[in-house]
């Protein structure tokens, strides 16, 4: 067993926290300091400069735009925009359907897709959840039709990520429901912006924000050469893109990130003539946090370990979620606690009444009550480790 | 990084855990929690025999050039079966301060015998009013010619009542609570002056009070600075914890696949309890739970070799605190699982349950790490 780290990773560390440091224009840098909201076009602006470096899409193959690099390498790279506060790149393009049709899409449909998707020319959502069908989403309604060479869909997504910056959607449509609820579903592309029949509602978050819409389709044709993989086949496709960079899930750089705002914030509040960072009761709460991420970080090592040894992410794995996205919430509602009276600001109070590292706070302590929810909540989690672990007969 | 065992160490880990599936299932250390000494000293000498005493020390005080890691695998397979032999106080602790403090002639005379599984040793810290500040020290040594005289005493010592060595901690120089001025002297058991009052502990292990009432102890049994024993001692403990975490890992493991069978094979209702999902919800946050422990057992191996004083301290304490939080959560859901069967002695789990809790309150207990990781500079550092 051995921890150390390769000089030659080490120095791949290095290069990219200097790189980071001088790429970053510096409104952005200024909110990244203060864990501030990045709007989309933050977002995609950040997105541009990874492009034109070329480091937009690490995981991707070298012949379709990627970096090349191994898992060691994309973890670090990934640390270290996550230590810098870089934005955090919509995922939906680059890291789900992207890879999805390398591996299964139609050379046509790699042409077509994948260097909009790299130049973020092209914005992607997905459409899994309706509101009939959200941890049961096997039982997913919207109809696609056959009508010649199209399908014809009606029906309503919801928690559509984006979908109000998006120009294509990916979704799961139900073309047969004669058999079980897994079988008749099928992955479809759709062009958002230029396909008649979809309509687009954003949902205002309770961080005061805009994250996720609702989606509507009502007679909205799609070319079946916009189907990924056979008529029915979609589950399939839809458990393919899961399993796509899942090491990273437990968020531990993102709440190491938080731990040390927790910190900065403490530092900066009075309580009588010292701050909140003297109070020894509050360094303990920092601590049991801060330890128990340190044990979820080496959770996360030994996952990315194996994997690097080309092993399939094993029951351990599924723990990240489920541990990770609870110490991120903690830390966020422990920074609630740092700030006092401070907590009763929104990120429309004047600087003289809320400073700038607490603008933000509020908002994203209350958004993210959404990471124990999505990507599968974290009692689907807790079924999917207990089946795994029982093997239950019938189960 | 790289967490795979090397192909001499799974032999090791397949060869103690054969040991404890064919001679020492947890049926045997029911038998011995009874007796006297509570452990085997035939049994002591073949572990001796098979190497594993010697597995983590260099080559040239008569071990095999391994490193902390290779006890820690032996101690969790150990744990699986509740194997009563003293490996954490006689290897882990004595021997480890012997290996590091020890003169050429020390180790020849009290660390060679014992990795061969001839004697064995203790360490003798606590003491009544300590807690788990190892700088509390009251016991004294004072000097007489060529001699220290101690006059002190000592509680919990494991395997002090076995021991053919004891090392203890006395206060030469100093204050009740300072840090320096604290030496570390080997005594002989049986000596003058030298009183030993069995303690059964809750766990079934024994252990000892130690009174020492004018023992007197030549210079050569003094290990290195008699002044300035603190940090190795730090050291030791701190390997203690460690050793805490990886024996602890075997019971915990054991704890959880038991309470998984039982969810399997107990049926209410006409179906088995695992079908029920508060139940299952509960099992999958043990796995979890498991998992981080592991995790934590891992780091806290890898760093009890580390020269970095502060690295080692951070991270073995967080790995302490996650046995003894998260660890907690396996055993006592262990016990809730089982239901009414899991509180009677009949049944084993109770046993690892105990053995567990005892771990806990050894090395420092969850607030006690929680306090020294926020007093470290490292929590200070890098906040922006």
């Amino acid at each position: 067993m051995d921890m150390s780290v390769t000089p030659e990773l080490a120095a791949f560390r290095e290069e990219v926290r200097a790189w980071i440091e001088k790429a970053m224009p510096e409104d952005i840098a200024e909110k990244a300091r203060n864990n501030a909201y990045f709007p989309h076009e933050d977002v995609m602006r950040w997105h541009r400069i990874l492009f034109e470096k070329g480091w937009v899409a690490p995981h991707w193959p070298k012949e379709y735009g990627g970096t090349g690099w191994d898992i060691g390498r994309r973890a670090i790279f990934s640390e270290e925009l996550v230590r810098a506060g870089a934005p955090a790149l919509s995922p939906f393009g680059i890291g789900m359907v992207g890879p999805l049709l390398i591996e299964y899409g139609t050379e046509e449909q790699k042409q077509r897709f994948l260097p909009k998707i790299l130049s973020g020319e092209e914005v992607w959502c997905q459409g899994y959840s309706e509101p009939n069908a959200g941890s049961d989403l096997a039982s997913l309604k919207l109809r696609a039709v056959r009508d010649g060479d199209h399908y014809v869909l009606n029906g309503q997504k919801t928690w559509t990520t984006d979908a109000q910056y998006a120009d294509w959607i990916f979704l799961l449509a139900r073309t047969d429901d004669s058999g079980r609820k897994q079988e008749g579903i099928t992955f479809l592309l759709a062009d958002l912006r230029n396909t008649p029949g979809i309509t687009v509602k954003p949902f205002l978050t309770t961080g005061g924000t805009d994250a996720f819409s609702e989606t509507w389709f009502a007679n909205a044709r799609v070319p079946v050469s916009n189907r990924v993989g056979p008529e029915g086949g979609g589950w399939a496709m839809a458990k393919a893109l899961l399993g796509h960079e899942r090491t990273l899930i437990g968020g531990v750089a993102e709440s190491a990130k938080w731990l040390r705002h927790v910190k900065f914030v403490a530092q900066r509040t009075a309580v009588g003539d010292r701050t909140l960072l003297d109070d020894e009761d509050f360094r303990r709460r920092i601590a049991r946090l801060e330890m128990r991420l340190r044990a979820l970080e080496m959770a996360q090592n030994r996952t990315l370990a194996a994997a690097q040894l080309g092993r399939a992410p094993g029951p351990e794995s599924s723990i990240l979620k489920l541990v990770g996205t609870e110490i991120y919430q903690e830390i966020t509602e422990l920074c609630m606690d740092a700030m006092g009276h401070d907590a009763l600001g929104w990120f429309d109070s004047p600087p003289e009444a809320l400073p700038p590292w607490e603008q933000w706070i509020a908002s994203q302590f209350n958004y993210l009550r959404a990471a124990t929810i999505y990507g599968g909540s974290n009692e689907i989690q807790r079924n999917i480790i207990a089946k795994h672990i029982l093997r239950l007969p019938g189960a | 990084m790289n967490f795979d065992l090397t192909e001499e160490q799974q032999m090791v880990v397949d060869s103690v855990a054969r040991f404890v599936a064919n001679d020492s299932p947890v049926e045997r250390f029911r038998k011995l929690r009874d007796t006297e000494r509570g452990w085997e000293p035939e049994v002591w000498r073949a572990m001796g025999e098979m190497g594993w005493l010697a597995a983590g020390f260099p080559e040239e005080q008569g071990g095999f050039g391994g490193c902390f890691v290779d006890m820690a695998l032996v101690l969790e397979q150990l744990g699986r079966g509740l194997v009563p032999e003293p490996y954490l106080p006689s290897v882990v602790l004595a021997g480890g301060l012997l290996s590091r403090l020890g003169s050429e002639e020390q180790r020849e005379r009290w660390l060679a015998p014992m990795l061969e599984g001839a004697t064995s040793l203790a360490l003798a810290y606590a003491e009544r009013q300590s807690r788990y500040d190892l700088h509390d020290c009251r016991t004294t040594a004072v000097r007489e010619g060529a001699d220290f005289v101690l006059h002190g005493e000592k509680v919990w010592v494991l395997n002090g009542h076995a021991a053919d060595l004891v090392l203890v901690t006395a206060r030469t120089a100093g204050g009740p609570r300072d840090r320096g001025g604290i030496g570390l002297f080997a005594v002989e058991a049986p000596s003058a002056g030298l009183r030993r009052l069995p303690v059964h502990g809750m766990d079934g292990h024994h252990t000892a009070l130690l009174k020492l009432e004018g023992v007197r102890v030549p210079r050569e049994a003094v290990l290195g600075d008699p002044e300035g024993g603190l940090p190795h001692l730090e050291w030791a403990i701190d390997r203690g914890a460690a050793a805490a975490c990886a024996e602890g890992q075997g019971e915990i493991q054991e704890l959880f696949e038991r309470t998984i069978a039982y969810l399997k094979e107990r049926e209410q209702f006409g179906v088995p309890i695992g079908t029920f999902q508060a139940l299952q919800h509960r099992a999958a946050d043990m796995f979890a739970e498991v998992e981080l422990c592991r995790s934590c057992m891992i780091l806290a191996a890898l760093r009890a070799d580390s020269d970095d004083e502060e690295l080692r301290m951070r991270e073995i304490s967080a790995a302490k605190a996650q046995l003894t939080r998260g660890g907690w959560f396996v055993q006592e859901n262990a016990i809730q699982l089982h239901g009414g069967i899991g509180v009677t002695d009949e049944q084993d789990e109770g046993l690892f349950f105990k053995r567990l809790r005892v771990l806990q309150a050894l090395f420092g207990d969850e607030a006690w790490h929680v306090d020294r990781f926020q007093r470290l500079p490292s929590f200070d550092a890098e906040i922006r």
